[in-house]
């Protein structure tokens, strides 16, 4: 049993909901209680779909245990097939009816219906919803695929003379980030180099589009999380090769680029040709990431602190682009996705932070409350400690909320979607030349300490000090546990300082004291300890 | 859920019901917890069940408000699954280690869910046996939730079931109030009982959970939610009396549940009238300035929080409304017998449902109007017809008069939205 305040992943047939609501003529005929239902929220409210997910719930009661709850399976499948015409159908069971066994995935499959049956299992008390979604992704894939197989050993037929390279595009689903927007910057890119799309699964594929996934000559994983299971199947069993970067920031745009041109056998110089890494200026590459970032301007993010928490993918790429690339400092790195915990170890290392793998929310927040870092790049709930703690936030992966999917075209891959970073980081941050403008009249009404930028709302928020000082865990206690206190000068002239560094003023002063067993804090301790530590 | 026959019962009022049985799409009880744990701040609500459960109530609640909320799930892993008796010694564990961690609590609902209730996971025993562990500091107290028992606003009703075998016994007559309310609807009636003279007045919820009401022969029972039938009974039982009445939504509905209560505790008429009779001005006038918006329009009702029946009655005949189906997950005569009187004769009443048969009426009808779940409404939306999502109705205040403008106001805005947007 396992105490839970809030999830970062619902459970596995919710990531199962996400491909067939990805995809269409797909049908999900789903063995749950009519409380399950809920789930068609998630997609009709978060990202305002127009229809509701193709899914029919058995919404079987307690009166109906002990009777024939495999009736009820077969009916509904029959009536789901009759009533939606699907060409594939999906059927599995939520938590409680894998409980009660009536195996509804064999049952259907009983059925002998016109149409592909693609029974899942996926066991809702050890898995959760991503792992869903690359489950039922691979299944469909299989099942669909099955007939085409090349036997073991068979060489895989080179290109035709002629033909324009071809690529999948795997992983982009509903509910996922930035996905609709990832896929058109990503399906440009490669056409500039002349590559294909063969086929996008699952967002917007049908059961043809996945029967034509060997028809292509590579697979491009834009999200691992979802299609890594796919691709290292299609791999295996086809031989077909598949992008290991995810062209998230600059450098791994260029990175990918390079790839895909070596999967692909082509030139990657029209992309290539116009990126001149190490240079300034606007001409440096197809992205304003890189110049934006070298104005002057943008000296006031070099060292910030930033925190990091989101699925792998996007965390491990948002602390590459936040450090090579804005010259942040990452002070903390972690994700909920337990099946890449290795990944994000690794990316942690660089970073000289250790990785944070968790999915219990209380943890996440007072990591981030003991890293108080200056900016926090997370998922929805990471959006929420930040507001709590007062310190800005840009939301960067799943799980999302409806202001994550904006109505203009905001990709995060890609040369654009490394502007898009750009912005949607530096947005919620004060404004450079704002903040020396601070510093100056600080002492003027207008900069009090609830004062939040001009170009954000006028809300007021907690300062960073306040929340971190009302924060227990951030509070050092060293030997002997009696904290040292602050005089009434000490206290003042810490005042004095812009509230948006007192916070760590205040602990790093407090901690210099602590460390020396200084049983008070005067002005000259605050300065002794600034000395110490720098900034 | 097989392709039942739509039976049409009839009843001692000739109303036609239209009986379905097929596919919902409502909450269970679990979401409930949203509410009640608003109203209770000493309470904390955890719920024994799965993945799915902590998501159901995580996607309701919408947004996330408070660092620790005072619910949360155990949610069960293959271990637990494996065998029953360390289920039990993990879900005290969980427990100690929860209340150990939040002294503020007084009162712990352990809530079953579907997966909890399958695999038989006895929630009463185990309540009883933490007491032994935690009273008097902390009571432990069970109910189901689950989906496979409860249908959405049943899960308070059991909530508040589970309180009234803790309640003190009273000979004392008095009025005891069932049903969540807002606290500052809560204060109106209480202002209106005072004028009319009418005490003691209780409340059950209390605001504190620990603060509860007493009952026994002297208690007059006023349900202000049309779902706590079960609490009601459980009431009935200690030897309380219910005063049935219509609901008080709209300013009819309020005049009436209020003047109910005044009837029995034999306030004459008069003062009635002097009491009641600007308020009810205030909330008629409240309520002029929508009529126009929705006279005549026609209003298609889904079925979800069972408030289905008093406020197609409010809408009906406060705001000149046409009712195109009145839908309730479950309809409880004895709680709304004083509401189906009130409704215009012919209206289509149905209870239970077959989603996708109900939306095909929804769109044969073409309703200006169609009160659903969230799940359907952008859907409809999309399809052309106008919606507003039932939950907000369990969200917002809209008890009482001075809530009426408001009431009307949740569902003169979708139509307001239509008639600006020129798009
Ligand atoms: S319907 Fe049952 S399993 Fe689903 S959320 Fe409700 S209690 Fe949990
Ligand atoms: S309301 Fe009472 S009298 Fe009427 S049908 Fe039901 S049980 Fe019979």
């Amino acid at each position: 049993m396992q105490l839970t305040l809030w999830t970062y992943e619902g459970p596995p047939h919710v990531g199962a909901m996400r491909i067939a609501a990805s995809m269409e003529g797909v049908h999900y005929v789903l063995h749950a209680p009519q409380g399950d239902t809920y789930a068609d929220l998630l997609f009709t409210m978060i990202e305002r779909q127009d229809r509701r997910p193709p899914v029919s719930y058995t919404t079987f009661q307690a009166r109906d245990l002990g009777g024939d709850t495999a009736t009820l399976v077969k009916d509904a499948v029959a009536r789901a097939f009759e009533r939606f015409q699907p060409e594939v159908l999906l059927v599995g069971e939520s938590c409680t009816a894998e409980l009660i066994q009536d195996q509804a995935g064999a049952l259907a499959v009983s059925l002998a219906l016109p149409v592909p049956v693609v029974p899942l299992e996926l066991p809702a008390y050890s898995k959760k919803e991503n792992w869903g979604a690359a489950e039922t992704l691979y299944q469909l894939v299989r099942s669909l695929l099955k007939d085409r197989v090349p036997p073991p050993g068979a060489a895989r037929p080179s290109r035709p003379e002629g033909r324009p390279p071809r690529a999948n595009i795997l992983g982009p689903t509903r509910l996922g980030f930035r996905c609709r927007d990832d896929v058109a910057e990503i399906t440009a890119l490669l056409a500039q180099l002349g590559i294909e799309v063969n086929a996008v699964v699952p967002l917007g594929a049908t059961a043809g589009d996945i029967r034509r996934l060997p028809d292509a000559d590579f697979n491009v994983d834009l999200y691992p999380e979802v299609g890594r299971t796919t691709a290292a199947w299609l791999k295996r069993c086809f031989g077909m090769p598949c992008t290991q970067v995810v062209p998230m920031g600059v450098g791994a745009t260029r990175e990918f680029v390079a790839e895909v041109a070596r999967l692909a056998g082509v030139d990657p110089s029209p992309v290539l040709g116009l990126e001149h890494p190490g240079r300034a200026g606007l001409g440096a590459s197809a992205s304003r990431l890189p110049w934006y970032s070298r104005s002057v301007d943008s000296t006031y993010l070099t060292g910030k602190r930033v925190f990091i928490f989101a699925d792998a993918t996007h965390a491990i790429a948002a602390a590459r682009v936040a450090s090579e690339e804005m010259g942040l400092t990452v002070v903390g790195l972690g994700t909920y996705s337990r099946e890449f915990a290795r990944d994000v170890r690794e990316a942690a290392q660089r970073y000289g932070v250790e990785a944070l793998v968790t999915d219990d929310y209380l943890e996440v927040e007072s990591a981030i409350a003991a890293a108080s870092p200056e900016l926090v790049l997370g998922t929805q709930m990471e959006r929420h400690i930040a507001k709590r703690l007062g310190v800005a936030c840009a939301v960067i992966s799943a799980p999302i909320h409806v202001q994550d999917v904006p109505a203009r075209y905001s990709p995060v891959l890609g040369f654009e979607g490394a502007n898009v970073l750009f912005d949607s980081w530096v947005h919620p941050l004060m404004m450079g030349l704002e903040e020396h403008l601070l510093q100056m009249f600080r002492g003027d009404f207008e900069f009090h300490d609830g004062a939040s930028a001009s170009h954000l709302h006028a809300v007021a928020r907690p300062t960073p000090a306040a929340a971190f000082a009302a924060e227990p865990a951030a509070a050092p206690a060293v030997a002997g546990g009696s904290e040292p206190a602050w005089t009434r000068e000490g206290e003042e002239e810490l005042r004095k300082i812009p509230f948006f560094v007192r916070g760590k003023a205040r602990r790093n002063t407090e901690r210099f004291a602590a460390e020396r067993g200084m049983k008070v804090i005067t002005i000259e301790t605050l300065y002794e300890a600034k000395a110490h530590f720098g900034r | 859920m097989s392709a039942a026959p739509q039976a049409v019962l009839r009843d001692c009022r000739e109303t036609p019901v239209l009986r379905e049985r097929g596919q919902r799409e409502v909450f269970c009880g679990l979401t409930g917890i949203v509410w009640l744990h608003r109203k209770m701040q000493d309470a904390f609500f955890l719920v024994v069940g799965s993945r799915t459960c902590a998501h159901l109530i995580q996607s309701a609640a919408g947004v996330m408000i408070f660092a620790e909320p005072r619910f949360g799930t155990a949610i069960l892993t293959d271990r637990d699954l494996a065998g029953i008796a360390d289920a039990n010694d993990e879900l005290d564990r969980v427990c100690a280690t929860l209340l150990e961690r939040r002294p503020d609590i007084t009162t712990l609902f352990l809530v079953g869910s579907c997966p909890s209730e399958v695999i038989k996971l006895d929630l009463a025993k185990a309540a009883e046996r933490l007491n032994g562990r935690f009273l008097p500091r902390v009571r432990v107290l069970s109910y189901s939730g689950s989906g496979i028992e409860t249908t959405f606003t049943q899960g308070e009703d059991n909530a508040l079931r589970a309180l009234v075998p803790s309640l003190p016994r009273s000979e004392e007559r008095q009025l005891l109030v069932v049903g969540c309310l807002a606290d500052v609807v809560e204060d109106q009636f209480r202002r209106c009982f005072d004028a009319l003279g009418i005490g003691p007045v209780r409340f059950l919820p209390a605001r504190r959970a620990a603060d509860l009401p007493a009952v026994g022969p002297g208690t007059l029972l006023l349900a202000a939610q049309p779902f706590v039938g079960e609490t009601v009974r459980a009431l009935v039982a200690r030897g309380a009396r219910l005063l049935a009445s219509p609901y008080p939504f709209g300013a009819e509905g309020t005049t009436a549940w209020l003047t109910t209560a005044a009837q029995s505790f034999g306030v004459p008429a008069e003062r009635v009238r002097t009491v009641l009779a600007p308020l009810e001005e205030r909330a008629r006038a409240s309520l002029a300035r929508y009529r126009d918006v929705l006279a005549g329009r026609r209003l298609f009702l889904m079925p979800d929080s069972q408030l289905e029946l008093p406020l197609a009655r409010f809408l009906n005949r406060e705001m000149g409304m046409e009712l195109v189906e009145v839908g309730t997950p479950y309809l409880d005569r004895m709680m709304v017998g004083e509401e189906l009187p009130l409704l215009p004769a012919g209206v289509t009443l149905s209870e239970g449902q077959d989603v996708e048969r109900q939306l095909e009426r929804v769109r044969a009808a073409q309703p200006d109007i169609t009160v659903c779940g969230l799940g359907l409404a952008n859907p409809l939306e999309a399809e052309g017809l106008t919606t507003k999502w039932s939950i907000e109705l369990v969200f917002t205040p809209i008890h009482g008069y001075d809530q009426c403008g408001d009431l009307a106001e949740v569902f003169a805005r979708p139509l307001d939205r239509r008639r600006r947007l020129a798009l």
